[in-house]
């Protein structure tokens, strides 16, 4: 699978991931750790990386499928190269965060939870991220923005495009 | 560490370090930095006392990250004890305002007012 | 931040900085001199107004006000007030005076109300350093228990202590404990529940971020108490600083052997490893975090059995959350009398709350049970921000409820809540001003609930998707009389039937505004209006005098039904608006209000 121009699954992850489920499987319930580290390494969690640790953990697919889609951190599609969150935490959303989640939607032309079709940018509703003061907040990639207005929710993704 | 002596013993040593009365002479500057801190640009102010600090080659200096000091729609907070007893809370704290914190307060012994808590916060 | 007693000295023109500092300086030392700095701290504060007494001295808690104070009075002040609790009357301002007059008054309640338990060290000790832990007292209360005490007596004095568990429920801590002591088995389980799920609530990520090492002391104790040697503590993916903290801290404590093998001597073992939560709210139910860790769907079962009979991998685990772990250390090293003595008779000791939403200062505050939410939210909190009308504040998130001005001077504690409608829960407190639809916020909190229902039974998984169905039907402007009986109706099957309390509590936010704004609910469905302008369906649409005559508004109106020439004024054509707020988002100056504008006013425009 080969997404924006990149190779999603090579040899080195794969390499990484085999390794990091070595150190996993000396643990009780080694699932979840395992997850973690896929969805770290490549991304997202494709069916084709859930066979591998099915085999791997000896745990049926059907469960290990189960688990992923139950989780909103695990994804199956890859997600943009660059990831827009706009929290929908009460302190946020009674201040107006929803306003700048549509405006942003707006701009990208893309709903809550798609991603451009350049696969630059994932646009995603995330739930309270714990910077309750600042609210309205939004994070480009792990990047905080506090006090956010519709305005200033515009000029973040302007300066944040020039940078890329 | 064996046992409570150990303890003790580290325990003991450590207090230099965070109660400024037993460290005559020294400063301890303390920057929030738990998420809401770091979004509100502590890190960049953490950096800024470095650079300060080793450009005016301050000695004495015991400048250390805390976790959240709970005025989240102050921050970025930064807290200055010295061994005096004295302890000021500076908020809303910018590069600029690290500058004028170093030269003024900390080489000068004045502390700022218009920049404290207490001031900002009515 | 644990000293029991604050001096606040005035430090104003009139009392003279220099008496002032004179007399902080004889506080400092004879504190010292007598080995009372943790007992009670001196703070110097600007004019207090009360010139006509001055020096004055003021002592928290208690707020005595002491008058013409000098350097030789200090001593005396000691000896009595701070250590004998007794008023020296000859330095009183008599009662009762003016205290319209005081001037700083949000700084002196500051000091007043707060009282810092499970926060003691955030914000104090670099949290990346174990040695600072240590330098204030840290794990000296496992190293006493471990000296000093068998598993019965730990356990009896959390019992003594009164300490209720802090993520929600208020369950005791002390009985939860000896349920999995009783346990037989030889291998048992400590987990620490730092899912901390409710949107709007962070003080768990404070302690974590600031404090790491008080929960691995608390997790060792318990360890010891119930006898186990493993802990486990399942924390939020979304909190990477938290995260990175706790990992440094681990093997900071394993380094220094206070994890691990022979904790100081004592034979006894204890390891603590971190397992990452993947972003479910219903985790933070002890059973689904449980499943989840075993990796499995986080889905919760039925208890019984309980955890502390058949837990993490079906042995007896003890799952507490993560505030209720900072407290441990405090009962030790304090006593469970003196954390007894905090709070009210049936809740003890502190709650921390995540102050937010439409309030001046933000933030974290850490009050003693009994407080009332009056003083949190306009005298330690500041009030509403831009001379708004206070209308509900929001209390323990989606499984919570809104209370209203009329109950705001009820002493906070877990029973109390809960007879207003609402609940503790871990703490969030979000304040809402007139500017918030309270219909709008039930469908918010139920929105919240239908994504993260884990499907597993049917009330909750299909009852609540109908209630919100119902809602979103009503902020449209299609509700209908009997919308708001079946609400209720399903909101109490939804409450009795479900399996575990994310279900029973997710129909609160519902019910409780029901109650408490039943008239704004029928403004939606017989007037088909939204009073707070928050449903774009029910509002009516204005541009105001900050128009800047962009044409941006007139551009982005997808049924062209904006005129205005460019630099000047705009308007909006009521008859062909469709409410599709396009114009509020495309506005630069924020000039497009969305303020109900009643029928007749309508008219004139």
């Amino acid at each position: 699978m080969i997404v924006s121009g990149k190779q999603l699954i090579t040899e080195e992850k794969l390499a990484h991931l085999y390794a990091s489920m070595e150190e996993n499987k000396k643990k009780p319930g080694p699932l979840m750790p395992t997850l973690h580290e896929a969805q770290k390494i490549f991304g997202c969690v494709p069916l084709s990386i859930q066979k591998i640790i099915s085999r791997e953990l000896d745990q049926s697919i059907a469960k290990i499928n189960g688990v992923v889609t139950f989780y909103s951190q695990f994804s199956i599609e890859p997600k943009g190269e660059n990831i827009i969150n706009v929290c929908l935490g009460t302190a946020c959303y009674v201040r107006g965060s929803q306003g700048i989640l549509d405006a942003f939607s707006d701009e990208l032309k893309i709903a809550p939870g798609e991603t451009t079709a350049d696969g630059i940018f994932t646009l995603q509703a995330t739930r309270c991220i714990g910077a309750c003061g600042l609210a309205p907040v939004i994070t480009v990639n792990q990047t905080v923005h506090g006090n956010c207005s519709v305005q200033n929710a515009k000029e973040i993704l302007k300066n944040f495009k020039k940078t890329l | 560490m064996k046992s409570i002596e150990d303890l003790i013993k580290l325990r003991d040593s450590a207090r230099k370090n965070i109660n400024m009365r037993l460290n005559p002479g020294s400063i301890r500057i303390q920057i929030g930095m738990g998420t809401c801190g770091i979004a509100a640009g502590a890190k960049h102010v953490y950096q800024k006392f470095q650079e300060e600090i080793r450009e005016h080659n301050l000695k004495n200096i015991i400048l250390t990250p805390v976790g959240c000091m709970g005025e989240c729609a102050f921050e970025p907070l930064v807290e200055i004890l010295e061994s005096n007893g004295n302890h000021t809370i500076y908020c809303q704290v910018s590069e600029r305002v690290v500058e004028d914190i170093v030269e003024e307060h900390i080489i000068g012994g004045a502390p700022i007012e218009k920049y404290f808590l207490s001031a900002i916060k009515r | 931040m644990l000293e029991r007693i604050h001096v606040i000295i005035c430090g104003g023109e009139a009392c003279s900085k220099q008496e002032a500092k004179d007399i902080k300086r004889e506080f400092d030392r004879l504190l010292e001199q007598e080995g009372l700095t943790d007992e009670a701290k001196t703070v110097m504060t600007g004019c207090m107004g009360l010139c006509e007494y001055h020096p004055v001295v003021v002592m928290y808690p208690g707020e005595v006000f002491y008058q013409n104070i000098t350097v030789e009075a200090v001593a005396t002040i000691i000896e009595e007030h701070i250590k004998h609790g007794r008023i020296v009357e000859q330095y009183r301002i008599p009662e009762p005076f003016d205290r319209g007059k005081i001037k700083n008054i949000s700084q002196l309640k500051f000091y007043k109300m707060q009282k810092r338990i499970a926060l003691r060290n955030c914000g104090v000790i670099n949290p990346l350093d174990i040695s600072e832990y240590i330098a204030r007292d840290g794990y000296f209360a496992l190293a006493k228990v471990l000296r000093e005490m068998d598993p019965k007596t730990v356990i009896d004095t959390m019992k003594q202590s009164g300490l209720r568990g802090r993520g929600g429920g208020g369950f005791p801590t002390g009985l939860k404990w000896e349920f999995a002591a009783k346990s037989v088995d030889d291998v048992k389980y400590v987990i620490c529940n730092a899912d901390e799920g409710d949107p709007g609530a962070f003080m768990d990520r404070a302690v974590l971020e600031g404090d790491p090492h008080s929960v691995l002391e608390a997790m060792a104790i318990c360890g010891y108490a119930i006898g186990a040697h493993q802990g486990y503590i399942y924390v939020r993916a979304e909190y990477p600083v938290a995260v990175e903290r706790l990992e440094i801290a681990i093997r900071q404590a394993r380094e220094l052997q206070i994890l691990g093998r022979n904790i100081l001597g004592s034979h006894f073992d204890f390891d603590i490893e971190l397992r990452l939560g993947a972003g479910a709210f219903v985790c933070g139910e002890e059973t689904a975090l449980i499943a989840s860790i075993e990796g499995e769907r986080g889905m919760p079962r039925n208890k019984p059995p309980f955890p502390a009979v058949r837990g993490l991998w079906g042995r007896p685990t003890n799952v507490n959350n993560v505030e209720t772990f900072a407290n441990v250390p405090v009962i030790f090293m304090k006593g469970a009398d003196w954390f007894k003595n905090v709070g009210t008779e049936k809740s003890s000791g502190t709650k921390v709350f995540a102050l937010g939403g439409k309030i001046m200062n933000t933030g974290l505050i850490e009050i003693p049970m009994g407080t009332t939410l009056r003083e949190a939210i306009y005298d330690i909190g500041g009030g509403i921000p831009n001379k708004r009308k206070f209308k509900a504040v929001q209390t323990g998130g989606p499984s919570g409820g809104c209370i209203t001005e009329k109950y705001l001077d009820t002493p906070i504690d877990f029973d109390n809540l809960v007879e207003l409608g609402s609940m503790m829960g871990s703490g969030g407190m979000i304040v809402m001003d007139e500017d918030n639809c309270m219909v709008d916020v039930a469908r918010f909190y139920l929105d919240f609930t239908v994504e993260e229902s884990c499907g597993k039974c049917t009330p909750c998984r299909e009852g609540t998707k109908r209630m919100l169905d119902i809602l979103n039907r009503i902020c449209e402007g299609k509700g209908t009389e009997e919308d708001l009986d079946v609400l209720e109706r399903l909101g109490k099957m939804i409450q009795e039937s479900s399996l575990c309390g994310l279900g029973q509590t997710a129909p609160n936010p519902v019910l409780s505004t029901l109650k408490h704004f039943r008239s704004e609910y029928e403004a939606h469905v017989y007037d088909k209006v939204c009073p707070a302008g928050v449903c774009a369906k029910l509002t009516t649409f204005t541009i105001t005098e900050d128009c800047i005559g962009c044409t941006k508004c007139a551009r982005n109106c997808p049924v062209g039904a904006i005129h205005g020439k460019v630099k000047e004024l705009h308007h909006i054509d009521p008859a062909l608006c469709i409410h599709c707020g396009a114009c509020k988002v495309a506005c630069p100056v924020n000039a497009i209000s969305t303020k109900p504008v009643m029928k007749e006013e309508h008219a004139h425009v």
